[in-house]
């Protein structure tokens, strides 16, 4: 009768080695399932509202933002549109560490999917909105390169109807010149200068619209159920891991991205992003100048000319509550960037703001081994300590987040 | 990390410990990132470092991750009657994560009865934060700091 303990232990030890560790993974206590509960898309809430974008879920403006996306006679050589860095294709972004528009950028293009739930836009947030994120580009020397004026141009020429059936009249254009806008470029902005401004402000106005009505168009674009938001709403009914969802190594790893790894400190919710901006010790990326991320970023979107503050936002007053209460002057977001949303993470490498690291095992390298920051100071304390199968679980994990945008055909194609 | 993050998933965090803060144990603020015991997490009462005043927290409950908050403190002094006219700051920020608060919350208007609002509070992560009030009402300068737990 003595030996009887030991010989059910051994046994069950046999089994449970024999069953490839099925055992633990099976068994979650209650916190831990309401943690992946809540990293459910099940868990998100409805679309905000963007009360600065009056525009924002008028389906014609919608439409109009479609055909802008795709056009590329919104830049300055020609060639360039949103989707040539943003390809439906590729998750809205373009698999290379640097985005390349007429020329090259100092970061990595990030996804569209699930802007509408971020209160900044970008790496380092200097704009506070999906329609003020879209006109940054169209006025950069290394992105589309052309002017605001250009751009109302191209509408009066080739949108007229459908900009002034929801927009209104566009502005009396005789006189403006095909180059004029506050960009770098001395020529245009000297003809820019030279307009009254009243008639800059028109202009202005009409390219306000133009990125209202992009935003419109980029708030259709959603994350779809994945293989994760299966298991974790199956978890959340039964209580019970279900069968023939995830692998072993992918409960493993999320078991890992909840607790040991602390991954879900960050990117929590259920778009596994904390929609802030973090120093996690990126390394310097070759050949770029010291990038200060969100430091910079901070300070930007205060200053910049449509956020939701400006004339050009639709918001009443005192509906810009993230621009009162931000602190634009703490040292911690030296360096700091956003925390990008997990979701189709494994579509869409390279990773970080400037593509430093090419896979996600890098990335889990990167975090496991919590380098000291080029600048400012890293959030991350101490190595994590993860075995190599570890990290490949984490990787595996990942992987279960991927799944088709949730986004009707149609708007993922060019327009006709 | 593992510990804090079962306490947030509950989904009870706060409401359970704000009862457990009302056993009136006090703490003197945060020295380092040694988490306190329990019974110094929640929303109060809470009696000031130099132990002139109690405060306590009001908020919505669960406390939402990710979104702007608004909270009230409630201020008396030590023999219960409300504080009124105060000058408050607030800072705080996760102590084992050594940084401070994504936002620059701030008091926004005095309610009366010792009560003031609280605007643009936000956490955007779970775990173990202090918040920190600095009271200035009249000649009794002194802080409160509370521990939450997300």
């Amino acid at each position: 009768m003595q030996a009887r303990p030991v010989l059910v232990a051994v046994v069950a030890a046999a089994l449970a080695a024999g069953a490839g560790l099925a055992a633990p993974a099976d068994r979650w206590s209650e916190e831990e399932r309401a943690t992946i509960a809540s990293m459910s898309l099940s868990a998100l809430e409805p679309i905000p509202a963007d009360p600065s974008n009056r525009y924002a879920d008028d389906p014609r403006a919608a439409a109009l933002g479609q055909r802008l996306f795709f056009d590329t006679r919104l830049s300055g050589n020609g060639r360039v549109a949103c989707a040539t860095c943003h390809d439906p294709k590729r998750e809205f972004q373009d698999g290379t560490p640097l985005a390349r528009g007429v020329g090259t950028t100092d970061r990595r293009t990030m996804p569209v999917a699930a802007g509408a739930w971020s209160e900044w836009m970008f790496w380092d947030g200097r704009k506070d909105s999906q329609w003020s994120q879209a006109l940054g580009p169209l006025e950069s020397p290394v992105e589309h390169g052309g002017t605001r004026a250009q751009y109302v141009h191209v509408l009066a020429r080739h949108y007229r109807r459908e900009y002034e059936a929801t927009f209104g009249r566009l502005p009396n254009l005789t006189g403006v010149p095909l180059r004029a806008g506050p960009v770098a470029d001395p020529l245009a902005r000297g003809a820019w200068d030279a307009l009254p401004a009243a008639r800059r402000d028109s202009v202005t106005r009409a390219f306000a619209n133009i990125g209202k009505a992009i935003a419109a168009y980029e708030r259709r674009i959603r994350y779809g159920r994945s293989r994760f938001d299966r298991f974790a709403d199956e978890l959340a009914r039964t209580g019970r891991t279900p069968d023939g969802v995830l692998s072993r190594d992918e409960i493993a790893g999320l078991r890992l991205f909840i607790g040991k790894a602390g991954c879900i400190t960050c990117h929590n919710g259920p778009l596994l992003t904390d929609q802030h901006f973090h120093n996690t010790g990126v390394p310097q990326a070759a050949g770029l100048p010291a990038d200060p991320g969100r430091e910079r970023g901070a300070k930007a979107v205060l200053a910049d000319e449509f956020n939701c503050r400006s004339p050009y936002s639709d918001a009443p007053a005192g509906a810009c509550a993230h621009l009162e209460f931000l602190d634009a002057a703490n040292p911690e977001m030296r360096r700091a960037f956003k925390t990008p949303s997990l979701r189709n993470v494994a579509e869409r490498g390279p990773y970080m703001h400037a593509g430093q690291l090419a896979t996600l095992e890098a990335v889990v390298e990167h975090y496991d081994r919590a380098p000291a920051a080029p600048r400012g100071r890293s959030e991350l304390l101490r190595p994590l300590g993860l075995t190599v199968r570890e990290r490949a679980q984490l990787v595996a994990f990942l992987g279960t987040l991927s799944a088709p945008l949730s986004t009707p055909a149609a708007p993922l194609a060019p327009p006709d | 990390m593992t510990r804090t993050w079962k306490r947030a998933a509950a989904g009870v965090g706060l409401a359970v410990l704000g009862l457990v803060g009302t056993g009136m144990a006090f703490h003197h603020g945060l020295t380092g990132a040694h988490r306190p015991d329990d019974r110094e997490f929640g929303l109060g009462p809470r009696r000031s470092a130099g132990g002139r005043y109690v405060a306590s927290l009001q908020a919505a409950r669960p406390i939402e991750l990710r979104k702007l908050l608004t909270m009230r403190i409630v201020l008396t002094d030590s023999t219960g009657g409300p504080v009124d006219g105060a000058t408050l700051a607030v800072d705080g920020g996760m102590p084992e994560h050594r940084h401070g608060l994504p936002t620059r919350p701030r008091v926004t208007r005095p309610l009366g009865q010792g009560t003031y609002q609280v605007d643009g509070v936000k956490f955007n992560m779970g775990g173990w934060w202090v918040l920190t009030f600095r009271v200035d009402a009249g000649a009794a300068r002194d802080s409160v700091t509370f521990n939450l737990d997300l």
